[in-house]
């Protein structure tokens, strides 16, 4: 043995509950996926051998049939495991390739599949077809544009990410020749975790009747990963005021009226209307003098 | 991209089905808030007839010859929609500080994991104290 094998520091288990493992959102969700909670579960193992009846949105601009908005309906055999995604990705290759959807990663990481799925904007990688009540029905997310079929879109949704500066900033970052590292305490780690979960799949802008009404409501998301930042330790005071004098503009944190939509259909599980409000309480603490 | 498809403020609110606790809760917090509000306005035009009381302003109510104050409010007192549009109130103002209390408490980020079942909580207790009310409100009307 020629390195120093140091014995590890034994750990306190963290505040966080997803670290402690009491209950997590998944867990949640898989207990309520067993006690039957979720919408229509116990047609769970009925489905097999079944089809599945989609009723998808359709809307071309540039196909004569198309301009007036339709749903179209699609039979697709169920398969364990089907995915609302994988669901139309079969109706598509099997039934009509002008079909049109986003989709890369298919396991809930790029962000790029969220639908409005019977009345709940979801991810259509992350949502299971035997949780669903029949006809799915699945449309482009709405409040915002629809270029074609479920395609909608996302410019102003990435506007309002961009205007919040999502980028590390401090004048005391070390010179990349140092090789230093720039280290976060574990316990600032953890505070920022949940936020840095986004994959920018525009979902909670989209369930937002506040987004929907106010268009340069920069949105949860866009606040969410201001959040990131502003909690950051290691970014300077200086550089937090300035991330807070952004959040507190007119269209910025004030806009939220704790509807909680947001929190409700965000795919990653991240508690955005508490980043929001834990923003909104920093933003008057920043202001507060008594003098 | 030539072109796209703005689906409109109509399907918006076509959505009213699919809304969750929380939005629920704010456009009852809107309405019940406004509803005070007019209320504020209908009392204040009701107690200020005791100016006219003061100045000795009289007005006859069930052919008896009154102050301007106290037959107003007897009068009004007496009509049964009055009593039912009394319970009404209670039930928005009930509402409205239930509901305001649990905002509060999401404005200091306590117990924000149940939002939802707060609003549920305001609401049955909101109809439980307007259904308790219902008697001391009816007494004594005639239909
Ligand atoms: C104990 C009594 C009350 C409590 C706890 C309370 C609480 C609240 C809270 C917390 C809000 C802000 C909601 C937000 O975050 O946007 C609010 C809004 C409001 N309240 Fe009250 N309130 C009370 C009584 C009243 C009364 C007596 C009136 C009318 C005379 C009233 C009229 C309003 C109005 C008009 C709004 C604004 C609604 C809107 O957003 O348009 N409230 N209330
Ligand atoms: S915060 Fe959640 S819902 Fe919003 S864009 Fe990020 S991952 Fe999607
Ligand atoms: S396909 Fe990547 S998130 Fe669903």
């Amino acid at each position: 043995m020629s390195t120093q094998q140091q014995e590890p520091e034994t750990q306190e288990a963290p505040e966080d509950p997803e670290m402690k493992g009491t209950q997590s959102p998944q867990e949640r969700r898989l207990e309520e996926k067993e006690s039957g909670l979720t919408e229509d579960a116990d047609s769970a193992g009925d489905l097999e051998g079944e089809t599945v009846h989609l009723k998808v949105f359709r809307y071309d601009p540039e196909v004569e049939g198309k301009q007036e908005p339709r749903f179209d309906d699609f039979h697709v055999p169920f398969e364990k495991g089907m995915t609302v995604l994988d669901a139309v990705m079969y109706a598509r290759d099997e039934y009509d390739s002008s079909l049109t959807f986003r989709h890369s990663c298919r396991q809930a990481v790029c962000g790029s599949d969220a639908f409005f799925v019977n009345g709940k904007q979801r991810l259509g990688c992350k949502t299971q077809i035997v949780e669903l009540e029949q006809p799915v029905r699945i449309e482009p997310l709405p409040h915002q544009e629809v270029v074609k079929d479920l395609v909608v879109d996302m410019d102003h949704f990435y506007d309002q990410m961009h205007a919040v500066e999502p980028y590390f900033q401090d004048e005391e970052t070390p010179a990349a020749a140092d090789l230093e590292e720039q280290r976060q305490s574990p316990e600032n780690r953890e505070k920022i975790k949940m936020s840095s979960r986004c994959i920018w799949c525009g979902a909670c802008m989209s369930s937002c009747n506040i987004a929907a009404g106010d268009n340069e409501y920069l949105g949860p998301a866009a606040i969410n990963k201001a959040y990131k930042f502003a909690m950051d330790d290691r970014e300077s005071e200086a550089i937090k005021e300035h991330r807070l004098r952004i959040l507190e503009q007119e269209h910025g944190v004030w806009r939220c009226q704790t509807q909680f939509s947001c929190t409700e259909v965000c795919p990653k599980d991240i508690p955005l209307t508490e980043h929001i409000q834990e923003l909104k309480r920093e933003a008057v603490k920043k202001n507060l003098k008594f003098w | 991209m030539s072109q796209s498809y703005n689906r409109g403020l109509i399907e918006d609110f076509g959505r009213w089905k699919e809304f969750s606790a929380g939005m629920w809760a704010w456009i009852f917090h809107k309405f019940t808030g406004w509803m005070l509000i007019g209320y504020l306005f209908t009392h204040i035009a009701v107690l200020s007839t005791a100016i006219g009381a003061a100045q000795g302003e009289t007005m006859m109510l069930a052919s008896e010859q009154v102050d301007v104050y106290t037959g107003t409010i007897q009068g009004l007192e007496s009509l049964f929609i009055i009593r039912v549009l009394e319970v009404g109130l209670l039930a928005v103002a009930v509402f409205h500080i239930l509901n305001g209390l649990r905002l509060l408490m999401v404005d200091l980020g306590i117990g924000l994991t149940a939002q939802d079942k707060s609003f549920y909580a305001s609401l049955i207790l909101t109809g439980v104290i307007t259904v308790a009310s219902v008697p001391t409100f009816l007494t004594g009307v005639g239909l």
